[in-house]
């Protein structure tokens, strides 16, 4: 697969219980080591162009994470991981948990696993980055049609 | 005329895993107060116990934070244990009491590497990191699990580590530690690393008493507790001495952490040459009725967990206090007065787990 710019990424800890958070750091740390593909972890929602969202997400999170999301510019792409992520996972019937990231963002790829194993995170990242240039080509032939109307 | 202003800290900040958010009233560069906001992480998961029977709610329990999930899940099934009388073999005390110490040495060397990231030393970060992985590993071997294990049963535990195993880990230890000695070399001695930690956000043992701090933050102040020392799993029948410092500043917290890795490898070395032949688990009949407190050192700090029964397949109650929610008022202590630039160390210097903390 061709990549067609450096990834950087953000990660984000929508309310997990962390053992995904450690995975996914585990994956940009010697060992697995994803930096080597370019991939760069970014604190600033403002560089980044994939957004790790970790956790079922709970009331107080919410905002938080539109707000990060927004603040991204476009094109952008979401991947949720960890089961809890995906759907609630082992929390879905807690009282404070919304039940996935989908439930506040559009997700566009979903990492299974409890924990997510760094080699499936690795798998969503490597998915976004080919989902982030089709992206990118959508956004320009629009930007091209709305310029010629 | 200095002036006052207020800084927005978190929830997602660089330096931080998790999500907390402390507002920062300044004066000039300098700290006047902090004040936290917290509930990003909440998730409510005690009332969990109300949907889940007490067998399953042991992975819950394991949930609770994915860094000490080993921990935790023990924690909670010896309290259930304590209130059914179930005596649990003594070679899946052993085999506890080894992942338990795998567990601390992991958090330890998690915490170590975010402390160099935090005052921005990245290849000491990476080091830390790479030497967590072999730990990793070698959960991976045993447990089939890199983080979340599910290992533990009421009664027990699930799987065992035979002879050849232990001692390929034993091997692997040895050589974590000559690695960790050529890394606490950096980490003790260098003028940089010096010079970020050195008197920075002094704890006095009379704060630490007061604040009622706990784990290698409080033993950083002079406290010698340890609650290993109450004797739950294999401890009792393992030498070791609480490991404390009098200074009580960010240089102390990270050279009592580093010789607990230290501890922590001859506590391994000890339970394996001593773990008996036997069985795993002891048969659990019947449901849980009374109540327990169960109090275990995380490498954080005591965890106390109360576990109310009523004589049916679902508890009444599970409470659980993690190290971190000890150790807050103290970190905000140390906060006031500080330097900016210093808050992140400050606050990594607790070791927060926000996820135990708000559950
Ligand atoms: S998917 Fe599992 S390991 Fe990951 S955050 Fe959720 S509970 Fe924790």
């Amino acid at each position: 697969m061709k990549v067609s710019k450096s990834p950087w990424l953000m990660h984000y800890d929508g309310s997990s219980c962390n053992g995904c958070d450690i995975e996914v750091l585990a994956c940009l740390t010697p060992v697995y080591d994803v930096e080597r593909f370019g991939v760069m972890n970014t604190g600033n929602p403002k560089h980044a162009d994939i957004f790790l969202i970790t956790g079922g997400i709970n009331a107080q999170n919410a905002p938080v994470v539109k707000q990060l999301y927004s603040q991204m510019p476009n094109p952008k792409v979401v991947v949720a991981v960890g089961v809890c992520a995906c759907n609630g996972g082992i929390f879905k019937e807690c009282y404070n948990i919304l039940g996935g990231v989908d439930t506040v963002l559009p997700v566009d790829i979903y990492v299974p696993g409890c924990a997510a194993r760094p080699e499936a995170i690795i798998d969503g990242v490597v998915r976004a980055v080919a989902l982030l240039d089709e992206k990118k080509k959508a956004l320009s032939q629009e930007q091209v049609s709305s310029k010629e109307a | 005329m200095s002036v006052r202003s207020v800084v927005p800290f978190g929830p997602q900040h660089p330096v931080l895993p998790e999500p907390i958010h402390l507002d920062l009233v300044l004066e000039d560069e300098k700290v006047i107060e902090a004040i936290p906001s917290i509930g990003f992480v909440h998730r409510g998961l005690e009332k969990l116990v109300e949907k889940k029977d007490f067998q399953e709610y042991v992975y819950v329990a394991e949930r609770i934070c994915g860094i000490c999930s080993f921990m935790h899940g023990m924690g909670y099934c010896s309290a259930v244990e304590n209130i059914m009388d179930v005596v649990v073999p003594p070679r899946a005390n052993y085999l506890r009491t080894i992942w338990c110490e795998m567990s601390r040495i992991h958090s330890h060397l998690l915490w170590l590497g975010l402390l160099a990231d935090a005052f921005g030393f990245e290849s000491l970060f990476m080091q830390s990191w790479r030497m967590r992985e072999k730990i990793l590993d070698m959960f991976e071997m045993s447990t089939g699990g890199r983080v979340i294990f599910s290992v533990n049963k009421v009664g027990g535990v699930r799987k065992d580590m035979d002879k050849e195993m232990l001692r390929e880990f034993l091997k692997v230890f040895d050589d974590i530690e000559q690695e960790l000695k050529v890394l606490t070399k950096t980490f003790l001695e260098d003028y940089a690393v010096n010079s970020r930690l050195r008197d920075v956000g002094v704890l006095t043992k009379q704060q630490a008493h007061e604040l009622g701090a706990v784990g290698p933050f409080m033993r950083s102040s002079g406290i010698a507790l340890d609650n290993r020392k109450l004797g739950y799993a294999a401890y009792p029948e393992l030498d070791f001495e609480p490991i404390t410092s009098d200074v009580g500043d960010c240089y102390a917290r990270c050279d009592v952490r580093i010789r607990e890795i230290f501890q922590s490898i001859d506590l391994i070395r000890q339970a394996a040459a001593k773990i008996p032949e036997g069985e795993l688990a002891a048969a659990v009949k019947g449901f849980p009725q009374g109540e327990h407190f169960m109090r275990v050192e995380q490498p954080r700090g005591e965890a106390i967990y109360y576990v109310k029964a009523n004589g049916t397949k679902f508890l009444d109650r599970v409470r659980v206090r993690t190290p971190t929610f000890a150790n807050l008022p103290g970190m905000l202590e140390t906060l006031k007065g500080c330097q900016l630039a210093d808050v992140p160390i400050l606050i990594l210097t607790i070791d927060p787990c926000i996820s135990c903390t708000e559950r």
